[in-house]
C-alpha cells in the first residue's frame, strides 16, 4: 500500500494490454460460434449471426478426442516422474554441504540453457533405437527430463524459505534426513510442490517439438500436432481450426480457475529473493 | 501472499526410530542422483551426442562417418547459415528490448493491491497458459491475408499480407512472442517487485522522493535477480523459436524468416544432413550457455547472493 492516489497512466496502459491480450481471443471466440460461410462473409470481427456448435463437433469426431486422451496420458506420467524425482533433489540442494551437490546443482541451472532443439537429432535416433519411436513413453521420457531444471529451480527456492531453526530442532532429536524430508520438508514446500505439477503438466500439455519429430500416427498424435496438422491441412477452415485451438485450451483454462494460486505464487518464487 | 515458511510442523513428533536416525541429519548425495541420472540420460547425453555428430558426416541410413571441421566449413560457406544467425540474434534484441520494459511495468504495477488489478492481472496471464502451436495457429488465422484483420483494414496494413516481407514478417514473430511471453515476465517481476521491503519506500518518503524516483532508485536495483532470470528466458528462448516460425512464416517469404533453429530442424528432417544440423544445435546451445554464464557470473547468482544485504 505505497500510493493512496490512482494512477491513470498505469491504468491507462494496462487497459491498453487488456485489449491487446482480448482481442484475439475475442476474434478466435467469436469465429467458433459461427458457420464457415458466415464468417467468411462477415469477416473476423463479427458477432455469430446463427450460433452453431457443429466446428466443436466436427473436431471431435475428426479424431481431436483421441488427441486429447493421448495428451493427458503424456502429461499424467510426466507429472509423475517429475514428482518423484525433483523433490529429493531440491532438498539435497538446499540441505547438503557437499561439493558434488553444488555441482549438480550448476548442472541443472546450465540446463535451463540447454533448449529442446539442441538434442532433438541425437533424441530422434535415442528413441529410434530404444524401439520407442512413434510411442508417447518416447514422448514422455524427454520431456519430462527437459521439464526439470525449472522445477528444480522453483522448489530450491521454496526450500529455501524453510526456517533453519526447524532444522536444526529435528536434527537435534536425532530425526534422520528421511524424516525430516517427508515430515518437515515436504509437508512445508506443498505450495512449491503443487506448483511444479502445474508448472510440469503446463509443460507437458503444451509440448511440440518432442511429438512432431518422435511420433508419427494418429494413434500417438498430442493435441498440439493435432493443431499443426489442421492448419496445413484444411487451414482454410478458419472457424473449424479456431475451435480446435479452444478445445487445446480448455483443460488448462479450467484448471488455471482452480490453481491459480500454486501457479502464480511459484512463478513469482523463479524471480529470486 | 501467505507465506507458509513461518508454520511449524503439526504437533510434536514422538521419537520412534532407534540410534540409526543418529547423524549429521542432513542428506547425502545420494538424494540426487536419481533425478541427476535420469536428467543425464535424457538431457546430458544427447548434448555429448551432438557434439560428437557436429564433426561428423550422416544422412542417418548408412554409418556416420569422421568428418573433422567439414560441418563446420560448410556452415560458414553458406549463406543462409550466416543469415540465420543474424536473424536469430535481431529476434532475441528486439524479443528482450520490447518484453523487459514492457513486464517491469506490468509487474510493477500488478504487484499494487487494488481489486481490478487482480482481475485485470487474472486475464493478463492467459497467453502464458497456451501452447506456443495453439498460439501461432491463433495468430496465424487471425492475420490471415484473406481472411483474418489485416484484410479488413487495409488502411492500416497496406495490402494486408503481413507474411509477404522481411520487415513485416519479422514484426510478426516479435508481437506473437511478446504477446505470449510478457505474461511470464511479468509475472517474474510481480513477484520481485512485491518482495521489496517496504520499509525502504518508507524511508524513501520521509526523505520526499517522489514515485518515479522510488522507481528508479529502489524498485531497479531490487528486481536485480528478476531481471537477470528473466533475461536468461528471453535469451533462451529467443535463440530457440522454432513453434512460431514454423507454423507462421514457414522461415519464408524465401529465407527471410528462416532463423537457426528453424534451419536445423530443416537440415536434420529435411535435408537428412545430420551432421551439419548438429553443428548450429551445438552452435546454439554454446551461444545460449555463453550469455546465461556470463548473466549468472555477472550477479553472483549461483551463490545465491540476496538483495537483502544490509537491510
Amino acid at each position: 500500500m505505497r500510493k493512496s492516489r490512482p494512477n491513470y497512466l498505469a491504468g491507462f496502459g494496462s487497459l491498453v494490454w487488456l485489449l491487446v491480450v482480448g482481442l484475439p481471443l475475442y476474434v478466435m471466440l467469436v469465429a467458433t460460434f459461427q458457420t464457415r460461410p458466415d464468417h467468411a462473409a462477415n469477416g473476423p470481427l463479427s458477432f455469430p449471426e446463427h450460433f452453431t456448435l457443429d466446428n466443436y463437433i466436427d473436431d471431435l469426431n475428426s479424431g481431436f478426442a483421441q488427441y486429447f486422451l493421448n495428451t493427458v496420458i503424456v502429461t499424467v506420467c510426466v507429472v509423475g516422474i517429475v514428482l518423484l524425482l525433483v523433490p529429493p533433489l531440491a532438498y539435497t540442494i538446499v540441505r547438503s554441504r557437499g561439493r558434488a551437490t553444488t555441482t549438480v546443482f550448476r548442472l541443472f541451472l546450465l540446463g535451463l540453457a540447454i533448449p529442446s532443439q539442441a538434442v532433438i537429432v541425437p533424441m530422434f535416433f535415442v528413441i529410434s533405437e530404444a524401439g520407442l519411436y512413434d510411442n508417447l513413453i518416447g514422448v514422455i521420457l524427454p520431456t519430462a527430463a527437459f521439464a526439470m531444471p525449472v522445477c528444480a529451480l522453483i522448489l530450491t527456492g521454496v526450500m529455501r524459505d524453510i526456517t533453519p531453526d526447524l532444522y536444526e530442532a529435528m536434527t537435534m532429536d536425532g530425526a534422520s534426513p528421511r524424516r525430516v524430508f517427508f515430515q518437515l520438508v515436504l509437508p512445508l514446500s506443498r505450495s512449491g510442490i503443487s506448483t511444479i505439477v502445474v508448472f510440469s503438466a503446463l509443460q507437458a500439455w503444451n509440448g511440440f517439438l518432442f511429438p512432431l519429430v518422435l511420433t508419427q500416427s494418429a494413434e500417438t498424435k498430442v493435441i498440439t500436432l493435432g493443431l499443426y496438422d489442421f492448419q496445413t491441412e484444411h487451414g482454410v477452415n478458419t472457424p473449424g481450426l479456431l475451435a480446435a485451438v479452444v478445445l487445446s485450451m480448455l483443460p488448462i483454462l479450467i484448471v488455471y480457475l482452480f490453481a491459480r494460486r500454486a501457479l502464480v505464487q511459484g512463478l513469482m518464487g523463479v524471480g529470486g529473493k | 501472499m501467505t507465506r507458509t515458511a513461518a508454520l511449524s510442523p503439526d504437533g510434536q513428533k514422538v521419537r520412534k526410530d532407534g540410534p540409526s536416525a543418529i547423524g549429521a541429519g542432513r542428506p547425502g548425495f545420494l538424494w540426487a542422483v536419481p533425478a541427476a541420472v535420469f536428467f543425464g540420460l535424457f538431457a546430458l547425453v544427447p548434448l555429448i551426442m551432438v557434439a560428437v555428430l557436429s564433426f561428423a558426416s550422416w544422412d542417418g541410413l548408412s554409418d556416420p562417418e569422421f568428418a573433422g571441421l567439414d560441418n563446420w566449413r560448410k556452415l560458414l560457406d553458406d549463406p543462409v547459415m550466416i543469415k540465420s544467425l543474424w536473424l536469430s540474434v535481431l529476434l532475441t534484441v528486439l524479443g528482450v528490448a520490447v518484453q523487459t520494459p514492457l513486464s517491469i511495468l506490468l509487474g510493477v504495477w500488478a504487484a499494487g493491491h487494488q481489486r481490478n488489478r487482480a482481475v485485470l492481472s487474472a486475464i493478463y496471464f492467459v497467453p502464458m497458459l497456451l501452447s506456443v502451436a495453439a498460439v501461432s495457429v491463433l495468430w496465424r488465422a487471425v492475420l490471415d491475408p484473406n481472411m483474418g484483420v489485416p484484410a479488413q483494414a487495409t488502411w492500416l496494413f497496406g495490402d494486408g499480407n503481413l507474411f509477404g516481407k522481411q520487415a513485416t514478417a519479422i514484426g510478426v514473430l516479435v508481437f506473437v512472442s511478446t504477446w505470449q511471453f510478457t505474461p511470464l515476465h511479468t509475472l517474474i517481476y510481480q513477484g520481485a517487485a512485491r518482495a521489496v521491503p517496504q520499509v525502504l519506500y518508507q524511508a524513501a518518503q520521509i526523505d520526499g522522493a517522489g514515485t518515479v524516483r522510488q522507481f528508479f532508485h529502489i524498485t531497479l536495483p531490487q528486481l536485480r535477480n528478476a531481471i537477470i532470470t528473466s533475461m536468461i528466458l528471453m535469451v533462451v528462448g529467443g535463440l530457440t523459436t522454432f513453434d512460431t516460425v514454423l507454423i507462421l512464416t514457414q522461415g519464408g517469404p524465401g529465407s527471410d524468416t528462416t532463423i537457426s533453429a528453424y534451419y536445423m530442424y530443416q537440415k536434420a528432417f529435411k535435408s537428412f544432413d545430420y551432421g551439419g544440423a548438429s553443428a548450429i544445435a551445438l552452435l546454439l546451445v554454446l551461444v545460449s550457455t555463453i550469455i546465461s554464464l556470463i548473466v549468472v557470473r555477472l550477479s553472483g547468482y549461483d551463490k545465491m547472493r540476496s538483495t537483502m544485504e544490509g537491510l
